[in-house]
């Protein structure tokens, strides 16, 4: 079984890589260790030598099946995890919340149910309230991979950052990092925060007092995950000697719901402008998980200019969900009269 | 219910009785449902029954200021005859049932409904909270005179607060006339709005929205101006907050006319309990499958660590009048969802004592203490409304007796409840101390030899 699912994929990372550590489920990087993040970019460098090819397909998810359960409007992430799963030859299933039943009052329960019964090896969940991972995670015997679940966490996105800042800086240990913007929302903020301090990296958050979780605005004890985080409401003090300057997207609504004046003055006081960026390492790069909204949270000559990866993170995307893909340890259904023959 | 009970006979049990500070081992005697004496070696009268409390603790029936029966309207959560057995199964032999059914008991003849109902159908004595505005919402005084001669023991919106400050403190005067509290729900909704678990760390952890403890403070600190103001009584229920438990207390002092009740679950959990882990465990470790549990979902929030210190030291101190359920029956399907879409509440009528003993045994709160908040305590608030004596064991009271086993060790298996409502965050624990037998007005309602109500 192991022989088979590497055919084709070389230099895969098989020490401390997560597909020997036996995980079950991706919900957050909170409980990756570095080694399993090491094992995963590593996994990811294989995968892109994969989409390199000129023929783009490895049988190894062949005869195994990919939901992807999506319950909120989204396109890069659910066409990336799609295209991760045809590459690796899984049969990949998209269900949208608009064309299932949970428009005819179908309980996220029920439905997950359902996709097991259909024995879904992958379920790939993307959902507006935080936590609905970690509750198909709960009942279901498949995988669970979350795609993004409300203000928590995003795990993919925060990987293929981390893996596009080592691709372009070498390494993450050490890099200062800013990241700019809608902190108390942005499940990408939250996972990569996780995963960049487990990495070495020193972290800024930048954003208006209104959008940063209220305990960060007050010290955190010593032995907190996150002490090491620095905290500001200026720009170009989280932008000096940057190597990493990582714009999120701020919400259109966070002027309506009295988090922000205006957009106007957010802008003014928050986006990654070129004149700003001089503030940054030489070499800085500038990252967004997208969608942009550009001129609010970052200007159009930054988003498009020299510096941008944003581009290569779309297409990292890809190979980093091909990498969590492969690497999750799916159910064992030859019980049931399948696999064996794979 | 015939008039004619048999006598039943007490013997050798550690009494206690908070109405007279009694605290030894001795005998009780009931008659015609009602307590005819407490002393050491009553003889035992021809065909009375005879109980043998040797080790186990004789206490009143308890007293439950606040629990939902769910009845009218939500029967598939609980009913008047499940959630009065639930009771009986607890040591509550009197319970104060919320107005939040459907139709809401916001008038005298949904009241006497409930009070009809129960009379038939349940397992012990049921006294109706009528709402403060019709329908609750909040806008127009209910009928509150009429809820008042149908037997209402006070008025509230429970779920919501009444937050409109002007028809609060209308609500605060007219109430006044009957003697009868407003019995407010704390809490700012625009503060708490979207909120589904204490704010703090945890609910940054999970990504979800918290309601911060002001929310509760804010509400607090107006409700406890306006009684000042009209000089009449707010009870603050399930209080949750240290801030709270100072307000409460410097209201007190100011002899401003403020009463306070406390939930098992904010004496003894913590916000923690979201994360998946019941004890142990660290709120920094990583999240398991296990967290985002819908059955630590309740409102009030469960808070940290120092509410939960400030809640003890307030319920000993006096400040805290009462403990209340706020029993919350619901059913499966309510609770088997994300954090977000889950029902707030939990069942608490069954584990109530098991968990509030830990307290006992922990050496944080006196088991005399601890007795008269679940019996004299909350007996008090009910004043005329409810029969002379009501929480305690003197002579010519009602023959309500509780008879608990402090140190028996048990789990909690939710599936065995009596009420229809099997959320609790308490599955699998271990709880030290239960109540064997329950006796209200007389007849034994509960046995846990025999396992279920009768």
């Amino acid at each position: 079984m192991t022989t088979v699912r590497r055919v084709g994929i070389p230099a895969l990372s098989n020490g401390g890589g997560s597909m020997s550590s036996g995980r079950k489920n991706v919900l957050d990087l909170d409980d990756f260790s570095r080694e399993e993040l090491d094992g995963v970019l590593q996994n990811t460098t294989a995968m892109r030598e994969v989409l390199n090819r000129s023929i783009r397909k490895v049988p190894a998810l062949r005869g195994h099946t990919v939901i992807t359960l999506f319950h909120e409007p989204s396109t890069r992430t659910r066409v990336s995890f799609e295209q991760a799963g045809k590459v690796l030859s899984a049969d990949v299933i998209n269900v949208t919340s608009a064309g299932s039943s949970s428009k005819k009052g179908e309980s996220l329960y029920n439905t997950a149910l359902t996709l097991q019964a259909m024995n879904a090896d992958i379920i790939v969940i993307r959902h507006p309230h935080s936590g609905a991972p970690h509750f198909l995670a709960r009942h279901l015997d498949s995988c669970i991979i979350n795609a993004g679940d409300g203000a928590h966490a995003h795990p993919s996105q925060a990987l293929l950052d981390m893996y596009t800042i080592k691709e372009k800086l070498g390494s993450i240990e050490g890099k200062r990092v800013a990241i700019v913007g809608d902190i108390l929302y942005s499940r990408v903020g939250r996972s990569n925060l996780w995963g960049l301090l487990k990495m070495g990296a020193q972290v800024t958050l930048c954003a208006p007092p209104t959008l940063v979780p209220p305990d960060f605005l007050r010290p955190l004890p010593e032995e907190h995950p996150f002490a090491s985080v620095r905290v500001t409401h200026r720009v170009e003090e989280a932008l000096e000697g940057a190597d990493v300057v990582m714009a999120l997207r701020l919400q259109l609504e966070r002027q309506a719901s009295g988090h922000l004046p205006s957009l106007r003055e957010y802008s003014r006081m928050f986006c990654i402008t070129t004149r700003r960026m001089e503030l940054a390492a030489p070499d800085a790069i500038v990252m967004h998980p997208g969608p942009m909204n550009e001129g609010i949270e970052i200007d159009p000559e930054v988003a498009h200019g020299v510096r941008s990866v944003i581009d290569q993170q779309v297409t990292n995307g890809v190979a980093v969900r091909m990498a969590l893909l492969f690497g999750v340890v799916t159910p064992d259904r030859s019980a049931a009269g399948r696999g064996a023959a794979q | 219910m015939s008039a004619v009970v048999k006598q039943v006979l007490i013997k050798g049990g550690r009494v206690i009785d908070p109405g007279s500070g009694l605290d030894e081992v001795t005998d009780v005697l009931l008659s015609n449902g009602l307590v005819e004496a407490v002393g050491k070696k009553i003889a035992a009268p021809e065909g009375a029954d005879i109980i043998d409390a040797t080790g186990l603790v004789v206490t009143p029936g308890f007293v439950d200021l606040h629990c939902h029966l769910r009845e009218p309207g939500f029967e598939d959560k609980e009913t008047i005859a499940s959630g009065t057995r639930a009771a009986a199964a607890g040591g509550f032999t009197t319970v104060c049932a919320m107005s939040n059914t459907d139709p809401p008991m916001d008038n005298a003849s949904t009241i006497d409904y409930v009070m009809r109902k129960a009379a038939d159908e349940g397992a012990v004595r049921v006294l109706p909270i009528g709402s403060v505005t019709k329908a609750s919402a909040g806008r127009e005084l209910a009928e509150m005179a009429e809820m008042a001669d149908a037997g209402a023991i006070g008025f509230s919106d429970d779920g919501h607060p009444v937050a409109d400050d002007a028809l609060m403190r209308q609500a605060l005067t007219y109430a006044s006339a009957f003697g009868l509290p407003i019995i407010e729900h704390c809490e700012v909704p625009e503060l708490a709005a979207g909120g589904q678990i204490n704010e703090g760390w945890v609910a940054t952890r999970l990504g979800v929205k918290g309601v911060p403890a002001a929310a509760e403070e804010q509400m607090a600190a107006r409700d406890i101006a306006l009684a000042e103001l009209t000089g009449s009584w707010v009870h603050l229920a399930h209080v949750s907050t240290a801030g709270t438990g100072d307000m409460v207390r410097r209201a007190k002092e100011r002899g401003i006319k403020v009463t306070a009740e406390v939930t098992p679950h904010h004496l003894t959990l913590t916000e923690d309990v979201v994360l998946g882990h019941l004890t142990g465990g660290n709120s920094f470790d990583p999240l398991t499958a296990d967290a985002y549990n819908t059955f630590a979902k309740v409102n009030p929030p469960l808070r940290s660590q120092a509410d939960v210190d400030a809640m003890i030291a307030a319920l000993a101190e006096g400040v805290i009048d009462a403990i209340a359920t706020d029993h919350a029956p619901h059913n499966r399907q309510d609770k088997l969802s994300t954090l977000n879409d889950a029902a707030f509440g939990i069942s608490n009528l069954e584990t109530a004592l098991g968990a509030v003993l830990s307290l006992v045994h922990a050496d944080s709160l006196s088991l005399a203490r601890l007795i008269e908040s679940l019996t004299l305590g909350p007996a008090r608030l009910l004043g005329d409304r409810a029969p002379a004596g009501l929480g305690t064991l003197a002579t010519g009271a009602p023959a309500d007796i509780a008879l608990i086993d402090p140190d028996a060790e048990w789990i909690v298996r939710p599936e065995n409840f009596v009420s229809k409502g099997k959320n609790t965050p308490l599955a699998g624990a271990t709880l030290k101390g239960r109540v064997k037998t329950t006796i209200y007005a007389g007849r034994v309602v509960f046995d846990a030899e025999q396992g279920r109500a009768s």
